[in-house]
């Protein structure tokens, strides 16, 4: 109400002439209001938190007694226990099932699919495809726990096919745990990059597929020469999106395995859980934090890099 | 120019094997969910006897009735707090363009590349400080926080395409922001907005680290923390723990199956956009 002197019809350009100042600075004070609430839950739960996570990450805490300063030595001793060091090599094994595979698997399935164009079938396969998105992690990690168990489905088909020599109980196996996770992240992830990239083909000028094809051009051709080159900033988002999953798993692996057996399936954010909740040393988990952070963020500029510049 | 005949058979082969891929599990606990509690059957069995009591007695063990109402108070409290205070600020930094708008972006986006457990230990110290650990209000908060990158950055990507003439006309005839806000430019925003609020729905019925983490009580829990309790607690009893499974599942896919289009879309622009 207080405004009515400024929004008179005839007002405006007056009081810009005589307050331009106090206007100007009115609308951005108002602008500014309509960001804070928003801002204001960002900053206390989620850039506090990250500040403290680095502060926590130079003390010796084990949550309620005092903390004490012990300078970087929570960084070194997390390069020097395997056990720990190790849970980055495993996220590393987890991009590539998570991500690359996915992302691949997704480029070529999606090609395949937009060359025979498959009308009816391809809607209904979007729509299937898509599920595994939308369903809890929790719930996928359990039901994957389950078809990977001794009695479960994959050994049955295994069982079928001749293969029963090596079935197993995937998960609580030292070799193929990591594995068996990584394909229950592709069960999650392939539809996701399969609808999204083919989705971004059906954009693509049909006029270059079709003159490929007048000349006789095969799919691999076609593939290489055209939707590879076309798609290189969704490949890159695809890319992002899986990367961070990757590198954030935690839902499938707790219900799964919680990063056993051993250490064969244990990921910064398992080992974060466990540092902190179960073994109490606060710092020490808080500098796995801050690793899994900027690591997050050093797979992620390379990626935006390639996918934004020198773009055909 | 079509493709050759056999490469049609192909790429539709190719798409029923994953669709078979992707659909196989459902089917599999599903069956073994029908199986009699407490037994171990293979993966793929129809049973003799179907036990579709199993689904009343996960119903119960799983303590369903508060579970649901739990999950939909979450919901109800993260959702419409988070649609209102992303838009507001969505259509600050895309439409009226304050000062440091850019700044406040680059902040937001920032927030998208964080992962999840890299924060989650002091929101554990900072709610129990708080006196809300143990609470659904422990959920709540950091989640509406924890959406504010996407859904800011969803929102602005709307208003910063919207004409900036509507403003100005409705300025000439007298409006404050606020008016503008609420009668122009949220009618305007209504598709962006239900898209928004029905991923962030599905998200927040799917939390699990959150309610791991800083619920102890399952019965104050989302849906997703909730089934990870009850994994906890029955995972020898795999009948039982696939029907409860399906139980949390059923609302979720039945969700999709009503809105798969702006799912599928609002998730695809979503990735896309960021």
């Amino acid at each position: 109400m207080t405004s009515i002197p400024d929004n008179r019809p005839a007002a405006p350009s007056f009081s810009r002439r005589i307050f331009p100042q106090r206007k100007v600075r009115r609308e951005t004070l108002i602008g500014w209001l309509f960001v804070l609430p928003a801002l204001l839950m960002y900053v206390l739960f989620v850039l506090v938190p990250l500040l403290l996570t680095i502060l926590y990450s130079f003390f010796r805490w084990n949550g309620v007694g005092p903390m004490i300063w012990v300078g970087v030595k929570n960084y070194v001793t997390i390069f020097q226990a395997p056990n720990l060091l190790g849970t980055i090599t495993n996220a590393f094994w987890l991009v590539v099932w998570f991500s690359i595979l996915p992302v691949g698997l997704g480029l070529i399935v999606a090609s395949v699919i937009h060359r025979v164009a498959t009308g009816r079938l391809g809607a209904i396969a979007r729509t299937v495809l898509f599920l595994p998105q939308v369903i809890p992690l929790v719930a996928a990690g359990i039901i994957w726990g389950w078809l990977l168990a001794l009695p479960g489905l994959i050994n049955q088909i295994l069982k079928a096919g001749g293969l029963g020599a090596i079935t197993r109980a995937w998960l609580g196996d030292f070799d193929w745990a990591l594995p068996a996770v990584g394909l229950i992240g592709i069960w999650v992830l392939l539809g996701f990059c399969i609808v999204l990239l083919l989705t971004c083909m059906t954009k693509v000028d049909p006029a270059l597929y079709e003159s490929a094809r007048i000349d006789g051009a095969s799919w691999f051709k076609e593939f290489v020469a055209i939707t590879v080159p076309l798609l290189r900033y969704e490949i890159g988002v695809c890319l992002t999106v899986t990367v961070i999953a990757a590198l954030a798993a935690f839902d499938i692996i707790w219900v799964s395995t919680a990063g056993g057996p051993g250490n064969a399936t244990s990921v910064p954010g398992i080992q974060i859980y466990v540092l902190a909740f179960t073994q109490r040393t606060v710092g020490l988990a808080s500098a796995l934090a801050v690793m899994l952070m900027v690591l997050v963020v050093a797979v992620i500029i390379p990626i935006q890099w390639l996918s934004r510049e020198r773009a055909l | 120019m079509r493709a050759p005949r056999g490469e049609i058979w192909a790429g539709r082969a190719l798409l029923l094997v994953l669709m078979a891929f992707t659909i196989l599990p459902f089917i599999s606990i599903f069956m073994t969910a029908l199986h009699p509690s407490n037994t171990v059957p293979n993966g793929l069995e129809w049973p003799v006897d179907p036990q579709w009591g199993n689904f009343v007695e996960a119903f119960r063990v799983a303590q369903m009735p508060e579970t649901l109402a739990s999950s939909a108070f979450i919901v109800l409290a993260v959702v419409p707090v988070s649609l209102i205070i992303s838009t507001m600020a969505g259509f600050a930094i895309g439409m009226l363009r304050i000062p440091g708008a850019n700044v406040l972006l680059f902040l937001f986006v920032f927030g998208l590349t964080l992962p999840f457990p890299g924060i989650i230990i002091p929101i554990y110290f900072l709610e129990r400080a708080m006196h809300i650990y143990n609470t659904r209000l422990a959920i709540v908060l950091p989640l509406i926080a924890l959406y504010m990158p996407f859904a800011v950055f969803w929102m602005r990507a709307h208003f910063v395409n919207m004409p900036g003439e509507l403003s100005e006309a409705a300025r000439v005839d007298g409006a404050t922001t606020w008016d503008l806000f609420w009668q122009i430019h949220v009618p305007l925003a209504r598709a962006p907005i239900a898209s928004l609020g029905i991923l962030m729905s599905i998200w927040t019925w799917n939390q699990f680290l959150l309610a791991l983490v800083l619920v102890e009580d399952p019965t104050q829990r989302t849906m997703a923390g909730a089934l990870g309790y009850f994994q906890g607690h029955y995972a020898t009893d795999i009948p039982l723990l696939c029907a409860a499974t399906i139980l949390i599942l059923v609302p979720t896919l039945v969700v999709f199956i009503l809105f798969q289009r702006q799912i599928i879309t609002a998730l695809l622009q979503g990735s896309i956009k960021g």
